[in-house]
């Protein structure tokens, strides 16, 4: 029935919907997941890796953490490659802001904008969506610091905690359950990380699968940290999340 | 000829200019504005060619305008000094404005600035600045009565000694000033120097 419709992006379904983009979000709930918790002093992103082959040699440390400016990281989940794209066009944006007011680029106006080129693939001739949803984390002057969410059809919004991937409508009602307002961010780290502990399909979660990145201000300046794998099994055993390996 | 200077004092900046609009040696008009109230906390004294100083500081008023209406949050003073210093350098290597500006404004945070820009897009931020045939004096005037915690009263007094220090040594002094002001109450026209009323126009 709907076949009439699934192959093009711009058109409407009788039924008023858009399927090319809901397949989209379709695809991002097979993707490694993503999850992102705001504090008070700070924002978490973890995220899952998955790992295709043993025999696959990963180029960078870091597969599902990007940082856009000295204050703004993003998480992904979805086609890598459509991802690639929208990050290279995000830390543009950010630059150009820079280059005209000497200043950083407001938080929620980089997402904004990201979120425009997303929209105009939902609405232009000839081409699919971008099938990749992002977790920003940042900070700002004016707002301080802020986590927001945003999928393929161009729409985002502001969040105190947020999951994104596979396992993500489980992974929202534990955060849901368990976040608190006054959260700081050692405990933002452990939610998150027990989150992921029990939406993830392994059973025990190591570095290898994990990653985990934080942005928060030291000294009056904005810092971006992603945890080394070496901390990060360190905290997962303290977690309790994983058996210490026998080496050490 | 032209005279634009401002200066920063305690907790607010200032900026003066003559209000002479002149073509050649003939004057058309002595009650001219030259110093554009950008936004709530921002002002804009240009000096320059008639035409590209309407132009230009319209130009970047309404831009500042389009930034609060799209983001919700106002731009700040050194923000759109850098803005303004963009659009004079771009516009240098193609059609170049003729405008010399003094931005003033006041930031939460931040408090009172003041920007130098020229119409080569340079900018400075300083504590006073000036421009024209008047900043031989005013300049001097300032360096040696300027200080950084001025009140208000004491640095409109000061302007009033520039202005006093134009007319008596410049060959070509405008004869009329308007001083504006900005704080953390906002911008605003503080007051006119005049010594020459527009002649009202007859009926017959």
């Amino acid at each position: 029935m709907s076949r009439r419709y699934d192959s093009r992006t711009t058109i409407f379904s009788p039924e008023g919907r858009l399927y090319q983009v809901e397949y989209a979000m379709e695809a991002i709930g097979n993707a490694g997941s993503a999850i992102g918790i705001l504090s008070k002093d700070g924002v978490v992103l973890v995220g899952e890796k998955k790992v295709t082959s043993k025999l696959l040699q990963t180029s960078t440390s870091s597969e599902k953490m990007y940082k856009i400016d000295d204050h703004v990281a993003c998480a992904v989940a979805g086609i890598m490659s459509d991802a690639n794209i929208l990050i290279n066009t995000a830390r543009f944006q950010a630059q150009r802001y820079t280059f005209a007011y000497q200043e950083p680029m407001p938080v929620e106006q980089l997402v904004q904008s990201l979120c425009d080129t997303k929209q105009g693939y939902t609405q232009f001739g000839g081409l699919r969506p971008f099938g990749v949803s992002f977790l920003f984390a940042g900070w700002d002057k004016n707002y301080g610091f802020q986590l927001y969410m945003s999928d393929p059809s161009g729409n985002y919004g502001g969040w105190k905690a947020a999951a994104i991937g596979a396992n993500n409508q489980a992974a929202q009602s534990i955060l849901k359950q368990d976040y608190k307002d006054d959260i700081t961010r050692e405990e933002a780290v452990q939610l998150a990380l027990k989150v992921l502990g029990k939406t993830m399909d392994s059973t025990s979660l190591t570095s290898e699968k994990l990653e985990l990145a934080e942005v928060f201000l030291s000294n009056g300046k904005v810092k971006y940290q992603a945890c080394s794998p070496e901390t990060l099994n360190k905290m997962l055993v303290s977690a309790g999340l994983t058996q210490p390996t026998v080496e050490e | 000829m032209e005279c634009v200077f401002g200066m920063v004092g305690n907790g607010f900046s200032l900026v003066v200019a003559d209000s002479s609009a002149v073509h050649s040696i003939l004057v058309h008009k002595s009650n001219e504005d030259k110093i554009m109230i950008l936004d709530s906390h921002k002002l804009m004294g240009a000096s320059g060619e008639a035409g590209d100083r309407a132009q230009f500081t319209e130009y970047v008023q309404k831009n500042v305008a389009l930034y609060q209406f799209r983001n919700g949050i106002p731009l700040t003073t050194a923000a759109t000094a850098n803005f303004t210093r963009g659009e004079l350098a771009t516009a240098l290597r193609k059609n170049p404005y003729m405008v010399n500006i003094i931005l003033a404004g006041y930031d939460k945070g931040t408090g009172p600035s003041l920007y130098y820009i020229d119409y080569i897009a340079t900018l400075h931020k300083v504590d006073k600045a000036a421009f024209g045939y008047g900043s031989y004096f005013s300049l001097a005037m300032m360096d040696r009565h300027y200080r950084k915690d001025m009140t208000v009263e004491e640095a409109v007094d000061l302007a009033d000694k520039c202005i006093m220090e134009i007319r008596s040594r410049l060959v070509v002094a405008p004869p009329n000033f308007v001083i504006k002001i900005v704080d953390k109450e906002g911008a605003r026209e503080y007051a006119w120097r005049e010594s020459v009323k527009d002649a009202p126009v007859s009926n017959i």
